[in-house]
């Protein structure tokens, strides 16, 4: 087990980068700059964008993050939870 | 070399990599196909509906396989580190409430161990780019049709972790053995794409 410390917990919400990088990365570009809920840790893994360049990439924590389907395309009643790594995840403060 | 290759570009192009990967001594003549049969070896939807058929009649079973599915596999002997490491298996279970669908939207991930080979509307583009955005209909096109109420929550198996769903026990089912429960689960039931 990894004794790193989550940046994010369940409950939490983030929004995802809107990056859009040359080659590979895991962050569909469906759920690229939305705002979702993190739903819960699900492992520590190396960054699939290192890997996929060749790079060794450092361990972080990927999250399951739930979307409400209106979020992503603007129509839906239903949800999307994809799985992202915490490098493509800001905090979102939560309104006063 | 591996068998079964159409004659698209990328086919050609991925004979050619195993080609010069075995010309350099890296990779020995028949080692993809066996590797893959080493990692498909087992894989059936008989396995997944093994484990629906168990959490059906245990719910302290049920309970163990929702909160940590990789810790409750091994009672039914079985698991997902077929591959080079363990796979997460987050399994998800219907309601009256929620149903859940599995997709991989960027490529074709999908639990082998449980599932066997995964079947080929899977990997169209057709069911991935559309599922995410419009479940219910993609359901009603595979003749599943839920209540308006019914949420629908689709999983994009995308990264590191491996969904199945657990679906809803069938009713006047009580009377049936743990074998003829297994034999009422499909692999589009366990997808999310049929109601068992």
């Amino acid at each position: 087990m990894s004794t790193r410390t989550d940046r994010f917990a369940p409950g939490d919400r983030v929004r995802t980068r809107s990056l859009d990088p040359d080659g590979h990365t895991r962050l569909p570009r469906y759920a690229r700059g939305a705002v979702g809920v993190v739903v819960e840790p699900a492992g520590v893994h190396p960054l699939a964008d290192d890997r996929a360049r060749g790079r060794t990439g450092n361990p972080q924590t990927v999250y399951h993050v739930r979307f409400p389907a209106a979020e992503l395309f603007g129509a839906g009643d239903h949800s999307v939870t994809v799985e992202l790594w915490e490098d493509y995840l800001t905090p979102v403060e939560e309104d006063p | 070399m591996s068998g079964n290759h159409s004659s698209s570009v990328i086919s050609a192009r991925v004979r050619h990599v195993e080609a010069l990967l075995e010309q350099r001594g890296l990779l020995e003549g028949g080692e993809i196909d066996r590797r893959i049969d080493e990692f498909a070896a087992g894989g059936t939807p008989a396995n997944g509906a093994r484990v629906v058929a168990r959490a059906w009649i245990d719910p302290g079973f049920a309970e163990r396989l929702l909160t940590d599915a990789n810790a409750a596999l091994p009672e039914l002997g079985l698991s997902m580190s077929g591959g080079l490491q363990e796979q997460r298996l987050k399994v998800v279970a219907n309601s009256a409430e929620e149903h859940n669908v599995v997709v991989c939207t960027l490529c074709s991930c999908y639990p082998i161990a449980l599932l066997g080979p995964s079947p080929g509307w899977y990997k169209s583009e057709a069911y991935r780019s559309r599922v995410v955005r419009d479940p219910r209909g993609v359901l009603a096109e595979f003749g599943v049709e839920l209540p308006a109420a019914t949420r629908i929550s689709v999983w994009d198996a995308s990264a590191e972790s491996r969904y199945m769903v657990l679906p809803r026990r069938p009713e006047g089912t009580g009377s049936l053995s743990e074998e003829e429960l297994a034999g009422l689960v499909t692999r589009k039931g366990l997808i999310g794409t049929a109601l068992v």
